[in-house]
């Protein structure tokens, strides 16, 4: 009986330590509330840790932005799984009178709906999703476009001819970041093949890293990557080759290897969202931005990209700021898949339907879409 | 066919990824010998990997960023020690509780250390050996801590089954009222049995931050406490066999990579799913065979009170 009573103790004991560590994190988390007229509180649901890199750094940057320049005061809640604790944690942001709550993985899609079925006054917004209600609108970047100018300097950049892709999981936005990147390649290197690798994982650093490493040893001596961790910069960084980053800038993770990184500035959607809640004009929309709103763009080049490059790179950039191209290039015929048949005809451009299912890799890509898992 | 340039890489990169699975997995192996089940691997092993990361940073001293790794992983098995087998509590939620445990204090504290560039262990080429062809890939190219968990695994091999050590550590974790009938502290075997293991586990964990990925991140161990908990199984309890399977799972996971970036295509969710079909194999084959090669210690999990039956 001793035993036990002591067991219960010591538990006892270790949940009011985490408990009180628990506070501690979250008291750091809110800060101070600034003298606005109307203030404005915005919850952020994340799907994974902030980390130093990835999806959801790249998402804390934005809220991070909108908190300083808009004085919004602003609550978080990382790691949060989906299908799991989603709905619990959107609904407890609901409650606590957030004014508006952003959900930024797509797996957080159908708990937003639900709870915001129950809060009618609450605006919700989720990104990279397809359902939307009066109080829920969706928003996400054409980081494809960004990809797409990424794949050029790789193309710019090799000397095999072979340019390896760490990828994470088959899912359309993922092919369609290899597409983008292929064709940009193949707009300035017609004779480079793209290898991909998946992992199955987002963010494990040690699988990562070691799938760049074979493709290093199979001769790539370019890297690119669809990951949240940076453990593909750092192989190219050892193994002495370049490499391109996504999300945010890794160049700190690899300052000889990285030539550019395809990022995310999430800071111009949340800017616009919290403009139009402050100002009581927000409806629900579908926010698709490119380039030309700077929601997606490359990060500063290393020195080792020559000027021809960055020049070709910019000129290729403008034709999306002043309208020479549509939204959906470089997904623009003539597109061929891997078996050489005539996707696209010449001229022809992509719908965003298109965009949004793909499921096909262009023919200067080597290896295998597996079976979707969903 | 296969080519040997193709071999060798896969080989070498299955001993790198092998051999923070290895450390743990003998870590987990003398513990569970001794009758104790740690389910907290994943805890343990991100706890030392932190630790080892954190220390490395602040010292400059990878190895000592190793010890101090391992020295974390013992802690934890203390508190896994201590409600197993001081309090006699179920050894399944202790160990559970291990596993949140290291993970949430790791996230906390570990925070302000991702990004940041430590100190690592680097690889060693043996001077002559290193250049002969392929070969001197597989074997003579890698960090010292990769060569010492082979040297390790014999070393405990012979420990258990060659000394009377090693005889009290199976013996309570086969009969413990037995084992204490002639004269053996059980609570004392269990509780140094599972230090042991702990401080092995932890150094497989910095292992992983200061020699594999070379970087921390949040929940880095990425299952990887999991898997070892299947290879103790797989391994059938011994060390020897624990480097042949350490080795066959960081190999299975390289080669789907290994095999895309040549350009063949293979389900990385098939791939994924081997270790663990191998392992179901391996735990079917000992219950058909009832062989005592293939069995788990019979007092694996029970706590011992002396002059209680279960």
């Amino acid at each position: 009986m001793k035993g036990k009573f002591l067991v219960f103790i010591a538990l006892a004991v270790l949940a009011a330590g985490l408990l009180a560590g628990c506070a501690g994190e979250e008291g750091k988390q809110v800060t101070t509330p600034t003298e606005e007229k109307k203030e404005i509180k915005a919850a952020f649901v994340y799907v994974s840790p902030i980390g130093d890199a990835g999806w959801t750094y790249s998402h804390d940057l934005g809220r991070q932005y909108i908190e300083k320049v808009y004085g919004v005061k602003t609550a978080y809640a990382e790691n949060v799984a989906e299908g799991g604790d989603d709905e619990r944690v959107i609904r407890q942001f609901a409650e606590q009178g957030y004014d508006v709550i952003f959900t930024t993985s797509f797996g957080f899609m159908d708990a937003t709906i639900t709870v915001a079925k129950d809060f009618p006054d609450t605006i919700f917004e989720h990104c990279s999703g397809y359902k939307t209600a009066k109080n829920v609108g969706t928003y996400f970047g054409r980081m494809y476009q960004a990809r797409y100018l990424s794949g050029m300097v790789a193309g710019a950049m090799t000397k095999t001819n072979k340019i390896g892709y760490v990828a994470a999981v088959p899912i359309p936005e993922v092919i369609r970041g290899i597409n983008a990147f292929a064709l940009g390649v193949k707009k300035v290197n017609p004779d480079a093949k793209i290898y991909v690798v998946w992992t199955g994982t987002w963010y494990d650093p040690a699988e990562e890293k070691e799938a760049a490493l074979s493709l290093i040893d199979e001769g790539c001596d370019v890297i690119a990557q669809h990951q949240d961790s940076p453990a593909a910069q750092q192989a190219a960084e050892e193994r002495g080759v370049h490499s391109i980053g996504y999300h945010s800038d890794m160049s700190k993770f690899a300052p000889n290897a990285h030539l550019t990184s395809a990022v995310w500035n999430w800071s111009v959607i949340y800017s616009y969202i919290i403009e139009q809640v402050m100002q009581g004009t927000w409806k629900s929309e579908q926010i698709w931005w490119g380039i030309d709103k700077g929601v997606v763009g490359l990060s500063p080049f290393n020195d080792a990209v020559p000027e021809d490059v960055r020049k070709m790179v910019e000129e290729e950039k403008q034709k999306y700021l002043n309208g020479e191209v549509p939204e959906q290039y470089p997904f623009v015929g003539p597109i061929y898949d891997q078996q050489g048949n005539l996707v696209k005809a010449e001229g022809e451009v992509m719908t965003d339907e298109e965009l949004l299912s793909m499921s096909f890799f262009v023919d200067n890509v080597v290896g295998e879409i597996p079976a979707a898992s969903e | 066919m296969v080519d040997p340039g193709f071999l060798a890489s896969l080989l070498a990169s299955s001993i790198r990824a092998g051999t923070p699975l290895l450390y743990a997995t003998l870590g987990e192996i003398i513990t569970e010998r001794s009758g104790v089940l740690n389910l907290g691997l994943e805890g343990i092993m991100i706890t030392g990997a932190f630790t080892g990361f954190a220390v490395s940073l602040a010292t400059g001293n990878p190895w000592l960023g190793v010890l101090c790794g391992g020295i974390a992983g013992m802690l934890l098995a203390l508190v896994h020690a201590f409600f197993s087998i001081t309090l006699k509590a179920n050894q399944s939620i202790t160990g559970l509780m291990l596993v949140l445990l290291g993970l949430g204090i790791t996230g906390f504290l570990g925070r302000n250390y991702i990004g940041e560039v430590a100190f690592y262990l680097d690889p060693v080429k043996i001077p002559v050996l290193s250049d002969l062809p392929y070969i001197g890939e597989v074997l003579f190219s890698h960090d010292p801590m990769a060569y010492f968990a082979v040297i390790l695994a014999a070393f405990l091999w012979f420990i258990l089954f060659k000394t009377r050590y090693g005889l009290e550590i199976i013996a309570a974790g086969e009969k413990p009222e037995a084992a204490d009938s002639m004269g053996v502290n059980v609570d004392r075997v269990r509780y140094f049995s599972t230090l042991f293991g702990g401080f092995l586990v932890g150094i497989g964990g910095a292992y992983l931050s200061l020699a594999y990925a070379k970087l921390w991140t949040e929940g880095m161990t990425a299952g990887r406490g999991w898997i070892c908990l299947a290879l103790v199984i797989f391994s059938g309890w011994m060390p020897q066999r624990a480097i042949l399977g350490a080795y066959l799972f960081g190999g299975l996971d390289v080669l789907s990579f290994k095999l895309q970036a040549t350009g063949v295509g293979v389900s990385y969710h098939l791939m994924k799913m081997v270790p663990y079909v191998v392992t179901i194999v391996v735990l079917l084959f000992s219950v058909i065979r009832k062989r005592a090669a293939f069995g788990a210690p019979a007092a694996l999990g029970i706590p011992y009170v002396r002059g209680k039956k279960e």
